[in-house]
């Protein structure tokens, strides 16, 4: 395969697209919702009502509203159809001949998705993830055809360290650094390994973007295979999401087949394999030594750092571990240039990252938006506030993050205002909690997840947890004395100080930022317990 | 390879009629995937997969033979084996009800449904009811938070459930017996 090639197949593909095109999400979320037998009645009707020839009806990805499907949408008009049943799709396909559509019609202009800006998810919810063909239509793998025949390794980390790309999986750390000190260890055996144990509740972008666009991650991870020297990546996926692994692996297949991965792709001296690695419910196993430890078939135990993986990683050889949103986005910056990412987005993060927003809120589903957008932006304009009632917190960051109070909405999104106030950019679940939710038991909600969690290796995570659990348990039973409360502080600290990997560091972060933001909740619980002490004595 | 030939057949004899040729099928898919992986050792979380899908459970003899085949130490496979939450050591009901325990389903009342579940069935989460129709399970999040609060049944995401509707779920399962 080469360059003429990829493109003929490009273009045979954009040949063949018919003028109207049905799109119906076929992800996880709208499959629960029937989506398949929706997307085989519209197949059918088109077939009975003689439009085959213009008309065609794709099986897509995600489109991001997922609160309100089955969705289907219809390109080029652009017409968006919400709660979809199968029974509906004569009404759609009528609709197209100037019928009218039973199903509820969206507003594709609303704030949800007029306020997006899709990097990552560009071609989400447009192209078939199952088609490789479809992925190369829309300029698929010529970013890989680029670096491998136009740029040098170093030219390619500096593209991406010039970009101002940092993890999106949680610790924001420099991309560009990490494939820098990769590309520098010697040795000839290294590992590229793609991080989809998203463990986070709360957080399905990276679910999304595999299931949705399995192609780009496979492009981006051959990109930094061929940056940092290595032959060989990985691609750790959780096993509860069944439908990603399936489209993974099929997307391999079909890469391999065109010569796109395997031995001499697009016939330049660059050997890539990528192999699947399936998780088997541990959350530790995000943590990316811990990761490493499963993919050798191992307990998910986290080591401790020095040495980072970038020197002793899989295997004891140099291993870089990116998040799948974070591969996501090379493809775009090496096609569209470092300048263009850098200018999207505040000074310390750039370009954009894909939120889950989810709980109390009027609008489910994923966005993608530049950094720096205000949190009051996503929650109100573009999540619709709460159905009833009104925002008392947001929580970002899963169980590593805090709650932000609904007085510091107005705060830009991006990972340094965030750390400041004690939450977390994570790997960007945002749930939305309203006037009900009590901020103590969500704290004990967390503590419960981490102390279930905590991999027990070391003291301070795996017997803190438990008494940090036991002392929530404690103050919401209203037993708890103010010294609970000092007491609850001080452990969250040292747990905080003393763990040996992110899970227990970040694990008492929901009670400091609980604590810090919601004091009087606490407060009320234990006078609460004073009252009824004075009464029975 | 005997050993686990037996041990499947004596259990199996005891409650239902023996299924040879099945016990026999189960042993040779796990042969299979050992051997596609070369038996390399990192392979052993795919193995345990696979020894799950093919037999429902873990059962000790199953790892005993997973152990010898790949030649690591059984506390090492043991270890595993229960350090990971998807691997079970016992066997599972008949239909299984997984009620996802993420963030956006807890706030939308998925700990409702699980209590009202526990409450029907009379079990907690993670067991099965005494008749082996039934077990109860909690995930950590399926991702579907979209949809919250999702209740798996039998492998199939359910989404916006509420006690009720899942209760007549497993009230259907209950009398399909």
């Amino acid at each position: 395969m080469d360059l003429a090639e990829l493109l003929t197949i490009a273009d045979t593909e954009r040949k063949k697209q018919k003028s109207i095109r049905v799109h119906c999400c076929t992800s996880t979320g709208c499959q629960a919702a029937n989506s398949l037998s929706v997307r085989e009645n519209l197949t059918n009707t088109v077939k009975e009502s003689g439009l085959s020839n213009r008309v065609e009806v794709l099986g897509v990805g995600c489109m991001g509203f997922c609160g309100r499907g089955p969705l289907v949408q219809i390109d080029p008009e652009d017409i968006l159809y919400e709660e979809v049943t199968p029974e509906d799709a004569p009404s759609i396909i009528d609709a197209l001949n100037g019928g009218v559509a039973k199903p509820l019609q969206g507003d594709s202009q609303h704030p949800f998705f007029a306020r997006q800006m899709r990097i990552v998810r560009q071609h989400t919810g447009k192209v078939d993830p199952e088609s490789i063909e479809k992925y190369i239509a829309v300029g698929g793998y010529q970013s890989l055809y680029k670096v491998l025949y136009e740029m040098t390794p170093a030219e390619v980390v500096n593209e991406i360290s010039k970009s101002g790309l940092r993890g999106r999986g949680g610790g924001g750390y420099p991309t560009g650094l990490k494939w820098a000190t990769v590309a520098k260890m010697p040795g000839e055996q290294k590992y590229v390994i793609c991080n989809g144990d998203e463990g986070d509740p709360g957080a399905f972008m990276d679910r999304s973007v595999l299931e949705s666009d399995p192609h780009l991650v496979l492009e981006g991870m051959a990109i930094a295979g061929y940056a940092v020297g290595a032959a060989h990546g990985y691609i750790y996926v959780r096993a509860e999401y069944p439908l990603a692994i399936q489209r993974l692996q099929k997307a391999i297949q079909q890469a391999k087949k065109y010569g796109i991965l395997g031995s001499q792709i697009f016939e330049s001296p660059f050997d890539f394999k990528i192999d699947i690695r399936i998780g088997a419910g541990a959350f530790v196993c995000g943590e990316e030594t811990a990761l490493i430890q499963s993919i050798e078939g191992k307990r998910g135990n986290p080591l401790p750092r020095p040495p980072y993986p970038a020197e002793s990683g899989l295997w004891k050889c140099p291993t870089l571990i990116n998040n799948v949103e974070t591969l996501a986005n090379i493809a775009a910056i090496i096609r569209q240039g470092a300048d263009w990412y850098s200018s999207i987005g505040t000074e310390n993060s750039k370009g954009t990252k894909i939120f889950a927003l989810t709980g109390k809120i009027r609008n489910n589903g994923l966005i993608e938006v530049p950094m720096g957008i205000t949190l009051r932006e996503i929650v109100e304009e573009m999540g619709g506030g709460v159905p009833d009632g009104e925002v008392k917190a947001v929580q970002t960051g899963g169980p590593s993050g805090g709650c932000i109070p609904a007085s510091m909405l107005d705060i830009p999104v991006d990972y340094d205002s965030l750390s400041k106030i004690g939450s977390m950019m994570g790997s960007g679940g945002m749930v939305v909690m309203d006037r009900d939710t009590s901020m103590v038991e969500v704290a004990q909600f967390y503590m419960q997840f981490c102390r279930e969690e905590s991999c027990g290796k070391c003291v301070p995570c795996r017997t803190g947890t438990v008494q940090l659990y036991e002392l929530l348990a404690k103050i919401l039973n209203q037993q708890g004395t103010p010294a609970d409360l000092e007491k609850l502080e001080a452990l969250c600290q040292m747990v905080k100080e003393t763990s040996l990997c992110g899970l227990g560091i970040s694990a008492p972060n929901p009670i400091l930022s609980t604590l810090r933001y919601f004091p009087e909740e606490y407060q009320e619980l234990i006078s609460a317990y004073s009252l009824n002490s004075q009464v029975t004595s | 390879m005997q050993p686990i030939a037996t041990g499947t057949k004596t259990s199996q004899a005891q409650t239902t009629k023996p299924k040879k040729p099945t016990v026999d099928k189960r042993i040779k898919a796990l042969d299979i995937a050992m051997k596609r992986n070369r038996y390399r050792q990192d392979a052993l979380i795919e193995i345990l997969h696979k020894a799950q899908e093919s037999f429902g459970y873990l059962e000790p003899e199953i790892l005993e033979y997973i152990a010898r085949q790949l030649k690591l130490p059984l506390s090492r496979v043991y270890g595993v084996a229960t350090f990971y939450h998807l691997f079970s050591l016992k066997p599972s009901g008949v239909h299984s009800c997984v009620v996802c325990l993420g963030t956006a389903c807890y706030v939308k009342g998925g700990g409702k449904i699980t209590s009202a579940i526990e409450e029907e069935l009379d079990i907690h989460a993670g067991e099965t009811t005494s008749d082996r129709q039934v077990s109860l399970m909690t995930a950590r999040c399926l991702g579907a938070c979209g949809i919250a609060p999702a209740v798996v049944f039998d492998g199939a995401v359910a989404g916006k459930q509420n006690p009720e509707t899942v209760l007549k779920q497993i009230n259907a399962w209950q009398s399909d017996t």
